[in-house]
């Protein structure tokens, strides 16, 4: 168990390319941090730099306190967990849990205690004796995660170990990843490309875009209080939409944002002191899918009306999304499906304003 | 009513495409089987010659009025005879000691080779994986003048030792550029994982390395036994005195005394000389193809 800093941390390849730009991260003891990001945001780079699998450019890992960057990965005390399982394909289950323990020369009867533990956390009791390929996908998954455990190391290290299961059994192995975790607390660093991984699972989300951190915080704040407008546009699905805007002032101190000619929405009035020096500016006007919906659906402070000829509508089941053209800008929004939302027809929507966003296109930050 | 009529009219038209391609499926199994049997016929007349003549007596060959693929009086005389010359036991035993010293020197010296080849990554790397392959593109039969001046340098001509020292010239590119390729089909995650679970170099070489890639190492084993086994170039140039040949110019020239070749002895020397690759690849072959076919390591 240890917390694992990360100071101003660089990875530099041959020829000068930067995959990681300097990064300082905090992860607590018994933490699960997700790093997330677009494929060649660095995270990947960044797990591997502290299993140790990629030598550290500039900078300084810190695992419970040691600094590492001189240290072999087996020198470490982690566990890592492969996107392709990296099972050993000649050796039985138990072999392969076993592999690490019996390296460092554990006594025989420890090793069958650690295994037979963590077969019974994973529900693995059975398969023991088979060989991988003899195993499903979500079976050699578990394989997998049984030789990180059995190890009971400092750090769990997870690098996109979900990408290759199929969608059902996905959403099966994030649940058994959330519950191992909490029964052992490992600290447990993971990286993945898919938002919604890394909202169900982590205690903090840390979002990365080429080679930086754009926000670190847990899954609701980034949610609702999107620093960037990486972030904003990264997480949540579907994505925030982002409606070009001119943010103007209106008769008695209160600000509008102007979407067009006809429309202009209300600013809430407790944000009309952080939004009031970026007056008279085109800026992004930032809402999510689901604070465009009908008017009767969400309670009546702060809600600009907006009358929309609606392109398309998607039925979920337990919600329809409908969309439409807000000046030339596709945009998205989220009605109740007995909302009677037709193609083609109008429909009155309104924009709950307590929940806009207004996002700096030259800076990239959210105002 | 319509529909049933519809169904009567197609099934005839569907009946007659699934016969054409089960017609079609059939002639290409006969074709297969065919060419198949012509290439056994063509590979298989030699030894089944040899076999044919080495159960003749002297007499049977000389005599030409007979037809040469038939035995009429077998014998196993030759056999007997050959068995019992030692100096044809010598030239086994000379063939054992050279291929079993040749082998594992060069299966030691290419899986070593081809694990820092492809996997430690060290100035010139590529360039040496690359260059061990070229050095197996130059033929022994250019190779053999200058090595004769090497071996008779160091003393070692008309020794098997001069053999030993020559043979992993053939063998060690080869089976190193194999194992490479099998090495680099290994996933780096493995070795990675390994890495993490505290195995060393040597470690991950001797526990994930060669158990994974065992179908590559017995592939390069049979080739270097083959070549070792069976190389005449180099035994031909190196070695004159009887009591060190090995097989394969032992038979030949100690078999054919001036124009008087004892060709009942060759055939039982030759097939007897056959026999231990015919036995190495039966044996190593179903490990082989076992596998081939194993489970990958993704799912």
């Amino acid at each position: 168990m240890a917390q694992v800093s990360l100071r101003g941390v660089v990875k530099e390849y041959e020829g000068g390319v930067q995959a990681v730009k300097g990064i300082d991260l905090e992860i607590a003891d018994h933490e699960f941090v997700v790093l997330v990001g677009p494929s060649g945001c660095g995270k990947s780079t960044t797990l591997r730099m502290i299993a140790g699998l990629e030598e550290i450019t500039r900078g300084e890992i810190a695992i419970g306190g040691e600094v590492v960057n001189d240290i072999p990965p087996r020198d470490r005390d982690i566990a890592m967990v492969f996107q392709n399982y990296a099972l050993y394909p000649h050796m039985s289950v138990f072999d392969n849990i076993s592999f690490g323990l019996k390296l460092r020369g554990f006594p025989r009867d420890e090793i069958r205690r650690r295994v037979d533990k963590a077969a019974r956390i994973l529900g693995i009791g059975e398969l023991l004796d088979r060989k991988p390929k003899a195993l499903s996908g979500g079976q050699r998954q578990r394989v997998a995660m049984g030789r990180a455990i059995v190890r009971d190391p400092k750090v769990f290290l997870f690098d996109e170990p979900l990408s290759n299961l199929d969608a059902k059994l996905r959403v099966q192995m994030r649940t058994e990843i959330k519950q191992v975790h909490q029964t052992v607390k490992t600290t447990t660093i993971y990286v993945t490309h898919d938002q919604v991984e890394a909202m169900t699972l982590a205690d903090r989300v840390v979002v990365m875009n080429h080679g930086v951190i754009e926000q670190v915080g847990p899954p609701n704040e980034l949610y609702r209080n999107p620093a960037t407008i990486f972030v904003a546009g990264f997480i949540g699905s579907p994505a925030m939409n982002m409606i070009p805007a001119r943010l103007e002032r209106a008769g008695g101190g209160g600000l509008l944002v102007r979407l067009d000619d006809e429309l202009a929405l209300p600013v809430p009035p407790e944000r009309t002191e952080r939004y009031a020096p970026h007056a008279n500016r085109n800026l992004l006007f930032g809402i999510r899918p689901e604070h465009l919906t009908e008017a009767t659906r969400i309670d009546k402070r702060n809600l600009a009306p907006i009358t929309v000829t609606l392109d398309v509508i998607e039925p979920m089941g337990m919600e329809t999304l409908v969309h439409f053209h807000i000046n030339g800008t596709s945009v998205c929004g989220r009605v109740d499906p007995a909302a009677g939302a037709e193609a083609g027809a109008p429909m009155a929507l309104a924009a709950h304003m307590d929940h806009m966003h207004l996002i700096d296109k030259d800076s990239g930050k959210v105002l | 009513m319509a529909e049933a009529a519809a169904a009567n009219r197609d099934f005839p038209r569907l009946y007659g495409r699934v016969g054409s391609l089960h017609r079609e499926r059939l002639l290409a199994l006969r074709l297969s089987y065919a060419s198949l049997i012509f290439a056994a016929i063509i590979f298989l007349a030699p030894p089944f010659y040899m076999l044919v003549t080495s159960i003749k007596t002297n007499a049977e060959m000389a005599d030409q009025t007979l037809n040469p693929w038939i035995v009429r009086s077998p014998t196993l005389e030759h056999y007997a005879a050959i068995l019992g010359n030692p100096v044809f036991l010598t030239f086994f035993k000379n063939s054992i000691i050279v291929t079993v010293v040749v082998v594992t020197v060069t299966m030691v010296i290419s899986v070593l080779a081809a694990f820092a080849l492809s996997r430690m990554r060290f100035w010139g790397s590529q360039t040496l994986a690359t260059g061990v392959f070229l050095t197996y593109l130059v033929p022994d039969t250019l190779l053999f003048i200058p090595l004769y001046q090497i071996v008779g340098g160091l003393g070692l001509l008309n020794s098997i030792w001069g053999l030993v020292l020559v043979y992993p010239t053939l063998t060690v590119p080869f089976c190193t550029w194999i194992m490479i390729g099998y090495f680099a089909s290994i996933p780096r995650e493995l070795d990675e994982a390994a890495l993490i679970d505290g195995a060393t170099w040597p470690q991950m070489l001797m526990k994930i390395f060669i158990p994974v890639a065992l179908p590559g190492i017995i592939a390069a084993t049979i080739f270097a036994f083959t070549v070792s086994w069976a190389a005449f170039v180099y035994p031909t140039a190196f070695i004159t005195r009887p009591d060190q040949m090995p097989l394969t110019i032992g038979i030949v020239s100690q078999l054919v005394r001036g124009d008087t070749f004892a060709w009942g002895q060759i055939m039982a020397g030759a097939l007897i000389a056959a026999l231990p690759p015919v036995v190495v690849y039966v044996f190593l072959m179903d490990y082989y193809i076992a596998g081939l076919t194993a489970g990958a390591t993704k799912g």
